[in-house]
């Protein structure tokens, strides 16, 4: 088990003939992930590497059965690409593009929150279930399969994380990216949920930042329904406010947002907060370790 | 991007929310040119990033020529808690009446706009807040329907504000929130919202951010970039297209990935360092761009020693360490460098550096092992 992408992810791409979006999607097929199809508006017809390419979401989820999408598009172009491919009625849609105006954002996540389509992202990594499927630009040569599940804001900080697990031993049920802008489609929660329901994830990895209140509502979340245990850790306790670190929803305004703050409410229910991320992965060999 | 208070005031005007009528001036001269064609009574305000600026001296009334050169002479250079004023907004003075406090914000939380309303303004919101949590009305907007009037008849009552101007105050805030909308802000804050003794409302301030991310859409509001008021190592990184961020210490800091570099940060503080700065070299980075790093980074007198944190997915090490190498051979740096490359090609990475013996440069195999040589090496 995994969650979100597995064998039976079917997978279409929007900005597949880009350069960036070609090199990706090749690496996600060679790694065993059924790629069935691109889009393109106005190349439909040509093929990259074999993959079909269509002019339309809808020609493209008629014609290949695809049901989850991944967005390479730039940022003008995204919400548009989001859009069509939930208006063509796949169900996973993971957007990597950066960039994306924020008000763009607030429209799609307010449309897609009324159907029944999922948005992991945007500017997340994507979604890697270790020997079932990438989908996305997650290094997957870092990780193997295992029980623990691990959700981030972060990119490479989760490849940091993961490494460190895959050091102590341990592996990845799944590998979920929901990104760093300020209105991203999938919370914490929303995975958080995922994961406890999954019988191969017996701990779950939980990697927050500055900015917004998404860690804070996730440990009430945790406090009431999540039976497993969860190891978290929080960036950016040196973040000065008013500053946009990196991520465009890394930002401290004012008071609120801080990693203190989001430390102290995790651990005010009863989950464990690494310092580092060596930190975090040493509590997780060490629960992992003594429930064997 | 944080649009100065008569940057945003234009905004204002260009959707019809009504300001009082002003001009900009960078001199003396211009300012008193200013004060004579708006006519007396003016007011000269200071145009910086920054709150507080009446009580720091830098809003002045005048009410003659001499009063406005006289103004303008101490405001123009002053300095207002760190920012120096270049430029002052010349304004006709209003007949203050009442002062109410209105915004359009980002509500991450419900991911949803919110339009706020409170009869008391003109004071810090956060004050208004602590002394009367009651007199802040809020009420969300959905972003697919939009401001409707109910939304500003239902605060302006709640607000308790006065009754004759419960439909004007409600169409201001309709306005606001095209504002909002059609210029991509993420804040639309107008405190005081006038209502002046003929009863009449106007936006008196403006405080409006642009999200950087839409400012593609508003290529006159792009321009408008006050580079002036940056500091020199964050506008040097902007013009390379490096995202960093300036801070106070001493302890020089590379990374990719903003959520690696924030944690980078982070340990390198609790190793008992102090970050120089913020500085992600994003994904992918090719040697030039490390080039270009180093020297943004270096480019900070007070910096001591510096740390490059990889962890390579598609980052390649071996591109990292050849730009190093690079910058070594341009700008030979000679503070000390620890060096921690992990992930994608590490192996060749780690190769290529150990084969340019550069000087004083020092690699790491952890992330905590790296800080805490910087550390040591910062002094």
């Amino acid at each position: 088990m995994a969650i979100l992408v597995d064998t039976d992810t079917r997978l279409v791409v929007s900005g597949i003939t880009g350069r960036e979006g070609t090199f990706h999607s090749l690496r996600n097929r060679d790694y065993g992930t059924q790629v069935v199809a691109g889009v393109t508006p106005g190349k439909g017809g040509q093929d990259v590497e074999g993959i079909p390419v269509f002019d339309t979401f809808h020609a493209a989820v008629a014609e290949t059965g695809a049901n989850t999408a991944m967005i390479f598009v730039p940022p003008r172009f995204a919400a548009d690409s989001i859009l069509e491919a939930e208006n063509a009625g796949v169900a996973l849609i993971i957007a990597i593009t950066e960039g994306i105006p924020a008000h763009d954002e607030l429209r799609v996540y307010n449309h897609l929150r009324r159907g029944s389509s999922r948005l992991i992202g945007p500017n997340c990594p994507g979604i890697l279930s270790p020997g079932k499927a990438n989908v996305g630009i997650i290094p997957a040569q870092f990780f193997k399969e295992g029980n623990v599940g691990l959700v981030s804001r972060s990119g490479t900080l989760t490849y940091q994380i993961g490494n460190e697990l895959a050091q102590g031993g341990f592996g990845n049920s799944s590998i979920v990216g929901i990104g760093g802008d300020p209105v991203p489609g999938s919370s914490f929660i929303d995975i958080l949920e995922r994961f406890e329901a999954d019988p191969e994830t017996e701990l779950i990895v939980m990697c927050g930042e500055i900015g917004g209140s998404a860690e804070e509502e996730a440990a009430e979340y945790i406090a009431a329904h999540v039976s497993k245990p969860v190891v978290a850790y929080i960036a950016g306790f040196t973040a000065p406010p008013g500053k946009t670190m990196g991520h465009a929803g890394a930002i401290v305004s004012g008071s609120q947002g801080t990693a203190a703050a989001k430390a102290e409410a995790l651990e005010s229910k009863g989950v464990r907060v690494g310092r580092n991320p060596t930190q975090v992965a040493e509590i997780a060999v060490e629960i992992l370790g003594s429930r064997v | 991007m944080d649009l100065l208070e008569y940057q945003g005031k234009q905004l204002f005007a260009k959707h019809g929310v009504p300001v009082p009528d002003g001009r900009h001036a960078a001199t003396v001269d211009e300012a008193v040119e200013a004060a004579e064609q708006l006519g007396y009574p003016v007011v000269i305000k200071a145009q910086v990033q920054i709150g507080g600026r009446g009580k720091a001296g830098g809003i002045k009334l005048a009410s003659n020529r001499e009063e406005a050169s006289q103004h303008a002479q101490a405001i123009l250079g002053m300095d207002i808690r760190g920012f120096t004023v270049h430029e002052v907004w010349v304004e006709k003075a209003s007949e203050i009446d009442e002062e109410y406090y209105a915004a359009i914000v980002f509500d991450r939380a419900a991911k949803k706009p919110m339009a706020m309303l409170s009869r008391v303004g003109g004071m810090d919101v956060e004050a208004v807040a602590e002394e009367d949590p009651e007199a802040m009305r809020m009420v969300h907007v959905d972003p697919l329907i939009g401001f409707q009037d109910f939304h500003g008849r239902r605060l302006a009552f709640e607000a308790g504000i006065a009754a004759d101007v419960i439909r004007p105050v409600g169409a201001m805030l309709g306005k606001l929130y095209g504002v909002f909308v059609a210029e991509d802000a993420t804040l639309v804050e107008v405190n005081p919202l006038l209502i002046t003794k003929s009863r009449e409302v106007v936006a008196l301030d403006a405080k409006v951010t642009v999200d950087d991310n839409a400012l593609y859409r508003h290529p006159d509001v792009a321009e408008l970039s006050d580079l002036s008021a940056e500091d020199p190592q964050e506008r040097m990184a902007k013009e390379r297209g490096l995202t960093y961020v300036k801070l106070d210490g001493n302890v020089g800091i590379l990374g990719n990935g903003a959520g690696l570099v924030m944690s980078t940060l982070d340990v390198v503080a609790q190793a008992g360092g102090r970050p120089a700065n913020f500085l992600d070299a994003g994904g992918g980075s090719k040697a030039e761009a490390i080039t270009s790093a180093v020297e943004v980074i270096l480019s900070d007198e007070k910096v001591t020693a510096v740390l490059f944190n990889i962890f390579g997915g598609i980052t390649r090490c071996d591109e990292v360490a050849r730009g190093l190498i690079e910058a070594f051979a341009q700008i030979k740096p000679s503070v000390p460098f620890v060096v921690r490359l992990d992930g994608t090609n590490d192996v060749e990475g780690r190769a290529l550096l150990a084969e340019a013996e550069l000087p004083n440069v020092h690699a790491e195999a952890t992330m905590l092992g790296a800080a805490e040589k910087v550390v040591e090496l910062a002094g």
